[in-house]
């Protein structure tokens, strides 16, 4: 399809206007406030303690939110496309409803769950705690970022279609073989998006992360709960966009390393 | 939650987010580690760790009291972990099993859900414990520095085209108490309902538009330009003038008396370093340092030093003139039957 | 990969070669390993709040959805939600294409630029969002508390979705038969509409599902700029927050399931729909 030069422009430039009205106007503004004091203002609010401590709560919440999301979205998504059984309809339907629950419901609904008179509180009695505690959030986590890996392989595994992976199969490739040099490398794109979608996600989920959190400062906030508890709390306005930015940063050095990551092993 | 800040991920190959979160946790695993070591020796030494789950508003309090506390015998080695929040979630995670030792809460009823849950003693507002509350405020009207509109009073506030910042009743605590300020002043302390709700319904029907959730959240509203006045805390107000924000406050002639609950849980693991810090805040010195903090000291004689602070209005009404807040809750905010809740509803139908 | 011959009749083909083999390429492991972690995850916390939807009976539940206050701000989120996703159709897949097929100096920054708005806290994005377009507006926009300005508080949170779920698919597409397609003589908008949408469709369908799934639970970033006016800006999340607030736990998980079926049943029919579509172009040609 070869598109006049006019009409690229024209698309370019709706594109561009929209997003920088609906994006980048926000987002400047965001950074704006972050450095109109400097870099060192800015530097001083992202290395307090109880800053340093949110970043590594994110970040671990991130390093097993991803792996589990990666793991079973593409399983998830795999069975949904080349299997057939009944009731594939619902299922999918189903890998879509976390978005619809509201934040909140999340939390409440994790804390009917896995509280401590909830249908799972014996895990409580046991003495490892769940709600107002790490796995919890990590529990809200999954549950938010959920359908992203799914949704994002599953349109490209149905474009890419199955005769690469049956050619592979009849030439003697076990299913192993066959998902690792043939499928994964196809989905590739796709897992990519996916993950970065998780990764923002989950640096940046606020309402159900915070109903199951214990929320004391320097143990159990992450990056988010501290934007919030220096906004509402200690009305610190430039240390919540401080923090915010971090949080942008992080998400788009996640996207430009998977982008160069994905290049190299490409071109290698 | 300490020992997974040093976790390593085995599979730190799998994908190159998990080498960064990898690298971040080994590059400032020392400083959080290091701080939560601090921790670690003070709680298996003398000192307790205290866990402090609070609402919003009072952290500025908190910052002042604490480091106090920890300099007297009674404090001397005592941690704290703290939490803050909105009044009613802070009280609705105790109550679904979030440990801890001392509560202080913004309204009474969030105490109450707490003893009839049992983790609260029937008699935590007894005497003994200074009727349980740690401080108080008073309702106070925010203006737009210069106050060019001249409001002064609570009837200033239906003049025409004046547009009132005051927070949703049914989610925040705040915004029960700028309600019952001016009706308290218009029924004569409940004598006269009416009179009183005949005010609040034009103040909500004509002068009302947004419904913020909290009163942070209506502070910043606020702050961003929506509206003439915004109904707040006293302390709300003085932090703001702190902070050097372009507004001001004006006590009316007449306001209502906001009373902050504190207590401590019967099931704390450091009962008696709770009640030590309970009483610290409830004795004259901790009392001082919440008045330094914007927040009017619960005894009458410690009010007169701050005077200046804290000017006395003409008349304080206060929630036992209108029945306690059972009585109130039921009549005026029970979102089926009372009735402020069902001018809530017609303003909006 | 990008270079795999992958035509439309040949997937189709495969497809429908592969249905005629049981669970495809997909063992039973796959399938268990798939229903366990979605039960974990996802369906056992909503059958609790279900439960709980349902603990003052059948009426209790058809009660509490059909208070007035209850059905306006369910009727706003879907309204809301609804033109939301529509416009991410149309700028969502246009965002793509651009992104994909044209080339302009900092495509790399504006690609990056896509997945901000999930980062940031909806706090922030309520805030800034305030200050823009909010009474004191540098640009004289004064959408406080209106629905207008639900509609971009939400198309801000939404705009990933089906940028990113229309990129990858678009990256895979073969463009030999759109030059096929040229060269005997189709026009743009006939390619566009027989080869290139529906290849694009479920990837549109999907996204749009889920930008309309995330509009309706939202919450955060509506609160400041939407305030909250009931029956008329009112969101269903804001009104669950409100029943929780009072301690009506039973009515904030009914209307939570209500909200849950309005999404199961949209998405399930966008899936349909989006399956029919595919297949009918798929066997046209």
């Amino acid at each position: 399809m070869r598109i006049s030069r006019p009409a690229t422009l024209t698309l370019r430039t709706v594109a561009l206007v929209y997003l920088g009205v609906l994006v980048a106007l926000p987002i400047g503004l965001i950074l704006l406030r972050t450095f109109e004091d400097g870099f060192g203002a800015f530097w001083e609010q992202v290395t307090t303690p109880a800053a340093i401590s949110a970043l590594s709560l994110s970040l671990v919440i991130v390093a097993i939110v991803v792996p589990l999301n990666v793991v079973f979205g593409v399983a998830t998504a795999l069975a949904l496309v080349r299997g057939r059984f009944r009731g594939r309809g619902v299922v999918q339907a189903i890998v879509d409803l976390p978005f619809a629950v509201s934040p909140i419901v999340v939390g409440a609904s994790l804390i009917l769950l896995w509280g401590a008179e909830g249908w799972f509180g014996f895990v409580e009695d046991t003495g490892f705690k769940v709600i107002f505690a790490l796995p919890g959030m990590v529990l809200a986590t999954i549950f938010v970022t959920l359908p992203f890996v799914v949704r994002e392989v599953e349109p490209v595994l149905h474009e890419i279609g199955e005769e690469q992976e049956q050619a592979a199969a009849t030439l003697g490739a076990s299913r192993w073989q066959t998902f690792w040099r043939v499928t994964l490398p196809a989905i590739r794109w796709g897992l990519t998006y996916g993950v970065v979608l998780t990764v923002a996600r989950a640096l940046g989920e606020f309402g159900a992360v915070i109903m199951v959190s214990a929320g004391v400062a320097g143990e159990s906030q992450t990056l988010t709960l501290l934007v919030h508890s220096r906004y509402i709390d200690d009305h610190n306005e430039f240390g919540a966009y401080a923090a915010s930015t971090t949080l942008m940063f992080l998400a788009i050095v996640t996207l430009l390393l998977m982008t160069v990551l994905d290049r190299k092993r490409h071109s290698a | 939650m300490r020992e997974r800040h040093q976790m390593r991920t085995p599979r730190a190959y799998f994908t190159p987010v998990v080498a960064l979160a990898a690298a971040a946790l080994i590059g400032c695993g020392g400083s959080s580690d290091s701080a939560g070591g601090d921790d670690e020796t003070a709680t298996s030494g003398d000192g307790a760790r205290l866990s402090l789950v609070a609402y919003a508003v009072p952290k500025v309090g908190f910052d002042k009291v604490i480091p106090a506390f920890q300099k007297t015998p009674e404090g001397a080695g005592v941690t704290f972990a703290q939490s803050y929040g909105a009044s009613g979630d802070q009280s609705r995670k105790v109550e679904s099993g979030l440990g801890a030792d001392v509560v202080n809460f913004s309204v009474e009823p969030d105490v109450t859900r707490l003893v009839k849950k049992g983790v609260v003693d029937e008699d935590w507002n007894g005497d003994a414990n200074e009727k349980g509350l740690a401080f108080g405020s008073t309702v106070v009207i925010v203006v737009r520095k210069g106050n060019e509109k001249g409001i002064k009073t609570w009837d200033d506030l239906l003049k025409p085209g004046i547009e009132v910042v005051t927070p949703n009743p049914f989610s925040s605590g705040s915004a029960k108490w700028n309600l019952l300020a001016p009706f308290a002043e218009k029924s004569r302390g409940g004598k006269d309902p009416e009179a009183g709700l005949a005010f609040v319904e034009k103040l909500v029907k004509e002068h009302v538009k947004v419904q913020p959730k909290s009163g942070r959240e209506a502070t910043e509203t606020f702050l961003q330009g929506t509206g003439d006045v915004l109904l707040s805390y006293e302390n709300e107000a003085l932090f703001l003038a702190e902070q050097g924000e372009d507004v001001e406050h004006v006590t009316p002639p007449e306001t209502f008396k906001i009373e902050n609950p504190i207590a401590v849980l019967n099931n704390s693991k450091h009962p008696e370093v709770a009640k030590a810090f309970l009483a610290f805040n409830l004795s004259d010195a901790g009392q001082r340092l919440w008045a330094e903090a914007g927040f009017r000291p619960s005894k009458p004689e410690l009010l007169k030093e701050f005077a200046d602070k804290f000017p006395e209005p003409d008349k304080l009404w206060t929630i036992d003139d209108l029945g306690g807040w059972g009585e109130v809750d039921a009549t005026y905010f029970d979102p089926d039957k009372g009735s402020i809740a069902k001018i809530y509803d017609d303003a909006t139908g | 990969m990008l270079e795999a011959p992958a035509t439309g009749t040949d997937v189709g083909s495969a497809r429908r070669r592969a249905g005629l083999r049981a669970a495809g390429g997909v063992g039973p492991l796959g399938l268990g390993v798939a229903t366990l972690w979605l039960s974990v995850i996802v369906l056992l916390p909503l059958a609790a709040i279900s439960v709980k939807a349902f603990d003052d009976g059948l009426s209790g539940f058809v009660d509490a959805i059909d208070a007035p206050s209850a059905r306006a701000a369910l009727t706003v989120t879907v309204a809301v939600s609804a033109i939301v996703a529509l416009v991410n159709v149309v700028m969502g897949t246009l965002i793509a294409w651009v992104l994909v097929r044209d080339d302009f100096p900092g495509k790399r920054i504006v690609n990056a630029l896509i997945d901000l708005p999930f980062a940031l806290p909806t706090i922030v994005a309520s805030i800034v969002l305030l200050s823009l377009y909010g009474p004191s507006s540098p640009f004289d926009i004064q959408l406080n508390a209106t629905r207008p300005a639900l509609v971009i508080a939400l198309l801000f949170v939404t705009l990933p979705f089906v940028v990113r779920a229309v990129q990858p698919v678009l990256l895979e597409l073969d463009r030999e038969i759109e030059e096929a397609a040229a060269s005997l003589g189709a026009s743009n908008l006939q390619i566009f509409r027989r080869i290139v949408l529906p290849t694009l469709a479920p990837a549109i369908l999907s996204g749009a599902g889920l930008a309309f799934t995330r509009a309706i639970g939202e919450y955060g970033s509506v609160v400041l700029i939407g305030g909250g006016i009931p029956r008329e800006t009112e969101v269903a999340s804001q009104y669950i927050q409100k029943q929780i607030e009072v301690d009506r736990f039973v009515n904030a998980a009914a209307v939570s399931v209500a909200l849950l079926l309005i999404a199961f049943a949209v998405l399930f029919v966008l899936r349909i729909v989006g399956h029919r579509t595919a297949r009918r172009e798929e066997q046209a040609r």
